[in-house]
């Protein structure tokens, strides 16, 4: 479809083109309803490697952990019907962007006129094969894997070790701590959640767990996992050079990116993720945008002019929402009715009885100041700055303030804060070093991945955009 | 029947667990826990709790597979 002109082109695209979306789940299925609402009347493909329709990750280590909602109850609500082909159970394997076909397991190949990619991350299992195939070893990450986890948790056994207490990991020592199963915590880092919150929020996340009967075990690596003759795991010996016996081990060691399938497609794609610009079109390996592929969801990385220009890559639900909106909204939009994504990075946890909300990037941030309630209470409102501007915030218990602070981040607004709040303890007098461990030494990885070089760090206005 | 609820817009105020209880709970003091594919027969009790949540928070499905709620539970942009 040679364009005569670019309208011509896009009117034609908009009736009867053809577009794929690699990745079935949620970012894929928002984008898909977006271009139906927006009027595209084509060819639509969803092609995703899990056989189930859309589904919500969230509630899996959570509900379902906990028996109150069956894993299979969590497929996602359509907010209209997107009248697609649907390829499920059938992963993508490879693209050919010069003849725009993409290659499937089963041998087949879909062609498209644009494309987008939603491919998100799959759980990094744990590294050690063989130790990784014993029976009683798992990875929370898909349906199928609460399926199983829920099934061993509710046959009661002597005792759980969770390796790894980022957000998932600490939310399924919660669910076995609820269950009244024993559990044991191992963690790299010095305290629980600390890739992603830091060091002194990582000191409260610790003492809930510890409050909570968790034996939590921070600095520590575990070194092997040993089985018994009939190949279920019995024991985890520690870098200490202790050992527990143990029935379930769940690795909870973060996120790989599905990009593997693009490494010989000339897109800018590895394990960061796929490159992408402001507008999720990706980039190819010569730095080059393209015209016709978009990306979204825990796979993107992309820009934000709020956070230095940086590449962000969010592992975050409300992200994975808002950019296939914006991805599927510019795909069949002329170029000066596009939009950029510069999404306010959000997320969420429920453990151990305690809401946990996060605005902004809290890991780029040196400095810490708790502006509200006091963290001794698990009640709190903390502020995150960096060179003197506030960067992010999170609640422990307190998520009605949020709205307030992320208009503050928005606006680059001074750190330490300048405005009174109501309940300051002595505590939020002085800010103190937020305690983010070098990244460079091991620990679970955080939800945000800050890469890519930062042209100016100055302060900027940011006016969001309405839409 | 299907639902998803956007935690990051929710600020625990309680009305959905109020107005449909075997659908939604606080799990503690602020956290929400819900049933994402409740019982048909809640059908109205939810579609209350969606209208009256503060923050717009709750999408729900209709019966046709098509949004019965409006906007609701659409993301902010930008």
């Amino acid at each position: 479809m040679p364009p005569v002109s670019a309208d011509g082109y896009l009117g034609k695209f908009r009736r009867e083109g053809r577009i794929v979306i690699v990745g079935a789940s949620l970012a894929g299925l928002r984008a898909a309803e977006t271009l139906r609402e927006e009027g595209f009347t084509g060819t639509l493909t969803m092609v995703g490697d899990e056989p189930h329709e859309p589904y919500d990750r969230p509630p899996l280590s959570k509900q379902v952990l906990l028996g109150k909602v069956p894993y299979d109850h969590t497929a996602l609500p359509r907010r209209r019907a997107i009248d697609a082909q649907w390829r499920l159970g059938v992963a993508a394997t490879g693209l050919n962007p010069a003849d725009r076909q993409v290659h499937l397991a089963d041998g087949e190949s879909v062609e498209y006129d644009r494309l987008l990619i939603t491919t998100g991350v799959r759980a990094r299992p744990w590294p050690n094969d063989l130790e990784a195939d014993l029976d009683g070893v798992f990875v929370l990450r898909t349906k199928d894997d609460a399926a199983q986890l829920h099934h061993r948790l509710k046959a009661g056994p002597r005792r759980v070790l969770v390796i790894g207490a980022g957000f998932t990991g600490s939310e399924i020592a919660s669910a076995c701590r609820e269950r009244e199963l024993p559990v044991t915590v191992a963690e790299r880092g010095p305290a629980p959640l600390v890739g992603a919150l830091g060091g002194v929020i990582g000191g409260v996340a610790a003492a809930l767990q510890r409050e909570h009967g968790v034996d939590l075990r921070c600095g520590v690596q575990v070194t092997g996992l040993e089985g018994d003759p009939a190949g279920r795991v019995r024991r985890a010996h520690f870098s200490d050079g202790t050992a527990i016996e143990v029935d379930v081990v769940v690795a909870s060691l973060g996120a790989t990116r599905n990009t593997e399938w693009l490494a010989a497609s000339g897109l800018g794609a590895g394990p960061r993720g796929i490159a992408c610009d402001a507008g999720c079109r990706a980039f190819d390996v010569r730095g080059i945008v393209t015209d016709d592929i978009f990306v979204a969801g825990d796979v993107a990385r992309s820009p934000h002019p709020l956070f230095g220009y940086q590449f962000l890559s969010l592992e975050h639900w409300g992200n994975a929402v808002a950019q296939a909106e914006v991805a599927a909204h510019n795909m069949i939009s002329a170029s000066s009715d596009r939009r950029p994504h510069v999404w306010m990075p959000s997320f969420w946890s429920a453990q151990f009885g305690v809401n946990i909300k996060s605005v902004g990037v809290p890991p780029m941030a040196d400095q810490i100041l708790i502006t509200q309630g006091s963290l001794a209470e698990h009640r709190f409102t903390a502020a995150y700055g960096h060179q003197g501007r506030v960067i992010a915030a999170v609640t422990f218990d307190q998520a009605k303030w949020l709205d307030f602070y992320e208009r503050q981040i928005e606006q680059a607004a001074p750190f330490p804060t300048d405005f009174p709040t109501v309940d300051r303890r002595p505590e939020g007098m002085q800010p103190q070093s937020a305690g983010f461990p070098d990244p460079s030494l091991p620990s679970h990885g955080p939800t945000v991945t800050l890469s890519g070089h930062s042209p100016a760090d100055r302060r900027i206005s940011f006016t969001p955009l309405r839409a | 029947m299907r639902l998803v609820v956007d935690l990051n817009r929710c600020q625990g105020y309680a009305q959905c667990a109020f107005l449909a209880p075997e659908v939604f709970a606080m799990h503690g003091d602020e956290a929400l826990m819900y049933d994402p594919q409740a019982d048909d027969t809640q059908r109205e009790h939810v579609l209350r709790a969606a209208s009256a949540c503060p923050v717009k928070a709750i999408t729900v499905e209709d019966e046709a597979g098509a949004p019965a709620a409006g906007r609701a539970g659409a993301s902010r942009v930008g």
